[in-house]
């Protein structure tokens, strides 16, 4: 399957392999797509090194009191998927929202308390996620009304198997807000690398067939407004785009 | 009507149970004894929403004050077991206790509710015990996943009664019994946040589906669980939910008696 891609339309009832060309063709022609994903969407953050840098001295006092131990995760419900080109809608309370990317690693079975090799071989493929969040400071609280919005998790265009990424904790993930390159980061700078990620989490929720793992955010992600375009691009991965359009507007 | 899931025989089955609680009319048209069946959460959502110190008792007995907005933490469907399933109590895990919940289950799409219009968006009721493992907080998006999104750490069920069968949801007594005794006693008349305000919260910026379920949190009364200790959590005229707990050993290297 190498040089496929896995994409969904409105049409087709599930993902279907389609030839890379030809996927690309559909996404620039605007084709309407669907988000490739269905399963549990668990974010992470506190794992890219300069976001942990940054908070270091914060974490020793309270309300955190300690470096966090375990990963720091979240999770992004179903009523925040939207697919290639799709509109995140901008709260009224919210002048400007963070446009953080990432890459999002797909499970193509099910697998528990795992190893980083066993988990590695689970693994169906990789998207992109435009993980989209109401600023805030604080990571003392689940921050759902600030992360888990409608249309708050752009995620797509299509996902690419495993095979075609050689290492996954080598990409480079970079967002533009209309046109201007506003951030990037490489997924080698994880404190936790992919397979330990994954194979951590593992170890306390089976991760299930369509599940999703989104490794890290880097800090003082892109800021953007209502009519601004955001593309996250990661090569050999995809390319997404979403545009922010204020809640309420036609 | 109480609606349940259950495996019978091969397959999985919707199934209507009668008021005894063990007759069950599948709806392929059989009637079994609940004996025969192996008891399936009655939900299979997408979304699973659950509040934290939503009874101004248990905050206080955790030393917190009842917060000003929901605390609201989401679960995976993996986290779900059904009636009389077994419950991993780890050997590390000294500090893990049961919450008895009232779970709301939405019956229709629900986007910007007003709260005077919440009931019509819940299809029924269920019972979950939101078990806790204290040893694994952490203060980062406290309570942490680790802690709440355990394998089979959050039995569901028996089954969901219908809306319209529960007319009192706001005064409705929520119990745990460990072994027999009774440890949690309080009453949904002393939620912080009552179901119509959480649904307006919740769908005031996501949308839920039908299916989803919303865990509207705990009263005081937490006792530590021990392997083979039988927990009954019970929300009166919903349902008595009954979890095992088993440890390492058993709940890896199971013989017939976990299974059944």
């Amino acid at each position: 399957m190498l040089g496929q891609v896995l994409l969904k339309t409105p049409i087709s009832p599930a993902p279907a392999w389609f030839d890379l060309t030809a996927a690309r063709h559909l996404a620039e022609a605007g084709a309407p797509l669907e988000p490739p994903v269905s399963g549990t969407v668990y974010g992470t953050v506190l794992n890219v090194r300069s976001q942990v840098e940054q908070m270091a001295e914060a974490m020793t006092r309270p309300p955190y009191q300690a470096p966090a131990q375990a990963p720091v995760l979240y999770i992004k419900p179903p009523n925040t998927f939207r697919p290639h080109g799709g509109v995140v809608p901008v709260p009224v309370e919210a002048e400007e929202l963070e446009v953080n990317a990432t890459l999002a690693v797909v499970m193509g079975r099910s697998i528990g308390r795992a190893t980083e090799a066993q988990v590695m071989e689970a693994v169906l493929g990789y998207t992109v996620a435009i993980d989209v969040c109401i600023p805030h400071a604080s990571l003392y609280r689940p921050a759902i009304r600030q992360r888990c919005r409608d249309g708050f998790l752009p995620i797509g265009p299509w996902i690419v198997e495993r095979a075609a990424v050689a290492d996954p904790d080598a990409l480079e993930v970079t967002v533009a807000v209309n046109g201007q390159r506003r951030s990037r980061f490489s997924t080698a700078e994880l404190v936790r690398p992919t397979a330990r990620l994954l194979a951590e989490i593992s170890a306390f929720s089976t991760l299930h067939a369509g599940d999703v793992v989104l490794v890290g955010l880097p800090p003082d992600g892109p800021r953007a407004r209502a009519g601004d375009t955001v593309v996250a691009e990661i090569p050999t991965v995809g390319r997404l785009q979403c545009v922010l359009q204020a809640e309420g507007a036609a | 009507m109480r609606r349940a899931r259950v495996a019978y025989s091969g397959a999985v089955h919707d199934a209507v149970v009668e008021a005894d609680g063990r007759t069950l009319h599948l709806a392929d048209g059989r009637t079994v004894d609940e004996s025969a069946v192996v008891w399936l959460p009655p939900v299979q959502p997408r979304t699973i929403v659950a509040l934290g110190l939503n009874y101004a008792d248990h905050a206080a007995e955790l030393a917190f004050k009842a917060p000003d907005e929901p605390l609201v933490f989401l679960k995976a469907p993996g986290s779900l077991l059904g009636h009389k399933g077994v419950t991993r109590r780890a050997a590390d895990a000294n500090q893990m206790h049961h919450e008895c919940e009232l779970v709301a289950v939405i019956g229709r799409t629900a986007s910007k509710v007003r709260r005077e219009d919440a009931l019509d968006y819940i299809g029924g009721w269920t019972v979950a015990n939101d078990y806790a493992i204290r040893e694994y907080l952490e203060n980062y998006y406290r309570p942490n996943l680790r802690v709440k999104n355990r394998d089979g750490c959050t039995p569901i069920g028996p089954w969901v009664v219908d809306r319209d069968d529960i007319p009192n949801h706001a005064d409705l007594a929520v119990r745990t019994r460990v072994n027999g005794k009774l440890v949690q006693d309080g009453s949904t008349k002393n939620l912080v946040f009552d179901v119509p305000y959480l649904v307006e919260y919740l769908t005031s910026f996501m949308t839920l589906s039908p299916g989803d379920i919303i865990l509207t949190g705990t009263p005081h009364g937490m006792v530590f669980v021990q392997p083979g200790d039988v927990v009954l959590t019970e929300v009166e005229g919903v349902g008595v939910l009954e979890n095992r707990l088993v440890g390492d050993n058993e709940f890896y290297n199971p013989g017939p008696e976990t299974a059944a």
